[in-house]
């Protein structure tokens, strides 16, 4: 089969690979009609996440039509169209049995790369990295899906596929950072990063019933989504204004509620301080660059909630300890725990209450991925989400 | 011949396969190395301040190495061709310097480090002195006088693994490993009886059966295509609580229990083996298998992993880098194998 592979920092290649086959029986394969690229990838992409090597294929956003399933998947049958949820979970340990999915204790044999890292592991995550279990990924003509008697929901064919492909990760990615600012009447929220995650917690906030939500961004299209697409009430370019004082002014000195990081590892900001993390970064002194995180710190209210759903990779630098310590400020964090969300969120999408599809920008074919991810990585083209077609 | 071997040849300190029985040999070698630690001397310094000195002398060695490589090399009987090679190793020693001085009082691993480390120059030099366009005389020299600071690198690291207990007083390597499982002891005593089971989680471990008289006889594989096989026989067997075992002859003396602790509030159980053995391949051979993460202790730190797998999910968990599961040394790219 054709699959989206891995040679070296932005190099990507379609090659081709064995099909892939059941290996456990709770397993099943999935043929791919649908996968997009996330931003996330981008950090792989760029060389950023550890353990990635040569080969490997990406890919953790995809669904598809269940083409062979193991003797113990007894609630799929060959035919099902469903949606994969990015993170492996068993459904049995612990951490399932507590809904936190994307903690799952047995899906990723290679947890103890990710112990010397981290501490502790967590679950193993389709295409991302050796460290979060080597899985191939979803950005492939087909996928094996572990635990797949746990993971994947059935979709009714009246929906389109760009209709419920997010739920795979960003629509509930986005909408687990709403949750976690624990939202209440008249609540005032910022949400760093207007990409498709981004996006989608501003349109969580709104629908979880946030008075303001403030999106912050330096694209004019990303922005002008965020308006008009995901309902924010206010938008703030970085580049053109000090987003502090912005949002201190709106705020009438008090600072949002709740802070939602939705860049991640990658930040940007202009001026001396990201030459600074830039080159720190460059010699491995420290692995991200967490300037929207450290805005977002400095800018909640006392006693405020961080709601981080950006990405981190390993290690950062000048961490507002003080800021953070002295005014009872909460940090929520986590790769989302999708499983917990895929119904509730169907519903939403079947209610009307929200058609995911606003995200994207682009359709390509799978042969096309490595060009998508130099046009994503470039924002060439206003590019904010691609999808594939295998 | 495999790297172990190697080194236990390189090092001496005994080969692979010793007919008097690989416990007697641990015992052997650690019984030589504590008088020789205590004739030299050595002792009454005391194990941390020669920890100490090893780590500045690797320091120091280190810095030799990248800023003059050359005449190191000149030094050990080297044409003075491989100063890239010469300028890594010297890397390394720092490395092996720091990690002595970042490891408080005892830092065993640190100096077991450097014995991976000399074990290495002692390949090199082994390559050296094969090499004809070399000076006979000098790789003697440099050879004798990295075997003379492995001696005290060895007894060193061993004494203080002794004093961290993480070695026996009869120099058997101790370790204790556990995994919290979500199951009642009561189940998990049940599953660890029938020792049919092991082999499903026991990913190193080809066969074990009964040989009569409450004993099993143990293959397992071993780096090398080899196989290391014993006896083992049960020597206390508390229901639901914990079994212990000691082997009885064979390749590789191991003793240990594996106890079965219920959490608070329900929450499982957390398995834990408490195990001692003498490597076969030597102390040394044991600090380059960990450098290649194929040391008891991460096996049995696996196989635990393994056996949460196989309790919790009823399979062992893989993926495309690891479709052997948990314990696979080399990874695969992430792609399907077609196998």
């Amino acid at each position: 089969m054709r699959a989206n592979c891995f040679h070296g920092k932005r190099e990507m290649r379609i090659d081709n690979v064995p099909d892939p086959r059941i290996l456990n029986q709770r397993d099943a394969i999935v043929k791919v009609s649908s996968t997009a690229i996330c931003g996330s990838d981008l950090h792989l992409y760029n060389g950023l996440i550890p353990t990635c090597e040569h080969g490997d294929v990406f890919g953790h956003e995809f669904m598809g039509e269940v083409v062979e399933i193991g003797r113990e998947v007894k609630n799929l049958s060959v035919g099902d169209r469903v949606v994969v949820p990015f993170p492996i979970a068993c459904g049995n340990c612990a951490a399932c049995g507590a809904e936190a999915y994307s903690l799952c204790e047995n899906s990723n044999p290679n947890a103890w790369m990710a112990e010397k890292l981290m501490g502790h592991s967590p679950a193993g995550v389709f295409g991302y990295s050796h460290m979060l279990g080597g899985y191939a990924g979803g950005q492939a003509e087909y996928a094996r899906v572990p635990f797949a008697d746990v993971g994947p929901i059935k979709v009714p064919n009246d929906l389109a596929d760009e209709k419920v492909l997010f739920l795979s990760d960003i629509f509930p990615t986005g909408y687990m950072g709403a949750e976690m600012c624990d939202i209440k009447q008249g609540d005032t929220i910022a949400v760093w990063g207007c990409g498709p995650v981004g996006q989608f917690a501003i349109a969580s906030a709104k629908m979880l019933g946030a008075e303001r939500v403030i999106g912050i961004d330096r694209f004019p299209e990303r922005l002008r989504m965020a308006r008009e697409k995901a309902d924010a009430t206010d938008t703030l370019d970085y580049e053109e204004v000090n987003i502090h004082d912005s949002l201190m002014d709106m705020t009438g000195g008090v600072g949002p509620d709740a802070c939602i990081d939705a860049v991640g590892t990658e930040s940007h900001l202009p001026g001396p301080l990201y030459a600074y993390d830039r080159f720190k970064q460059a010699l491995m002194l420290e692995t991200d660059r967490p300037f929207a995180l450290r805005q977002a710190i400095m800018a909640c209210r006392n006693g405020g909630v961080v709601s981080v759903i950006g990405v981190y990779g390993g290690f950062i630098d000048k961490f507002p300890m003080g800021s953070f310590m002295n005014r009872s400020l909460t940090m929520k964090t986590g790769q989302c725990h999708v499983h917990r969300y895929m119904k509730p969120l169907l519903e939403r999408i079947q209610n009307g209450d929200i058609d995911p599809s606003f995200v994207i920008t682009h359709q390509m074919s799978l042969d096309e991925a490595p060009e998508g991810y130099k046009t994503f990585l470039n924002k060439d083209d206003d590019c904010i989400k691609i999808v594939l077609k295998p | 011949m495999d790297v172990t071997e190697l080194v236990q040849k390189a090092v001496g300190l005994q080969g692979s396969r010793p007919s008097q029985g690989p416990g007697q040999v641990g015992k052997l070698v650690n019984r030589q190395s504590r008088q020789l630690w205590e004739q030299s001397g050595l002792k009454d310094i005391g194990a941390e301040k020669v920890a100490r000195g090893l780590g500045w002398f690797s320091i120091g060695l280190g810095i030799a190495e990248l800023l003059a490589p050359r005449a190191v090399a000149r030094l050990c009987g080297g044409t003075g061709r491989h100063t890239g090679l010469i300028r890594l190793y010297g890397l390394r020693e720092i490395a092996a310097g720091l990690m002595i001085f970042s490891q408080g009082r005892k830092p065993a691993a640190g100096v077991w480090a450097r014995v991976a480390g000399d074990a290495l120059d002692l390949t090199t030099l082994g390559a050296a002195f094969i090499d004809p366009r070399t000076n006979k005389a000098g790789v003697l020299f440099g050879t004798a006088n990295v075997l003379a600071v492995t001696a005290v690198d060895v007894m060193c690291a061993q004494e203080l693994s002794r004093e961290k207990g993480a070695m026996t007083e009869e120099g058997a390597i101790r370790f204790r490993r556990s995994v919290a499982i979500n199951k009642s002891a009561e189940e998990l005593y049940r599953f660890w009886h029938d020792f049919q089971n092991f082999p499903r989680f026991m990913l190193h471990l080809q066969s074990v059966t009964e040989t009569g008289a409450g004993r099993t006889h143990w293959v397992t594989r071993a780096p090398g295509g080899r196989t290391v096989e014993w006896d083992s026989e049960i020597t206390e067997d508390r229901e639901n609580e914990l079994i212990a075992w000691r082997s009885v002859g064979g390749d590789v003396y191991n003793a240990g229990s594996v106890e079965f602790e219920p959490r608070p509030g329900g929450r499982g159980t957390i398995v834990r083996i408490d195990m001692e053995y003498y490597p076969p391949g030597g102390v040394a051979g044991t600090a380059v298998a960990m450098l290649f993460n194929q040391a008891p202790e991460q096996q049995v730190q696996d196989d635990l992993r393994r056996l949460k797998q196989l309790i919790e999910t009823g399979e062992i968990v893989r993926s495309d880098a690891s479709p052997e599961g948990t314990g696979q040394v080399r990874q695969r790219p992430a792609q399907p194998s077609g196998e």
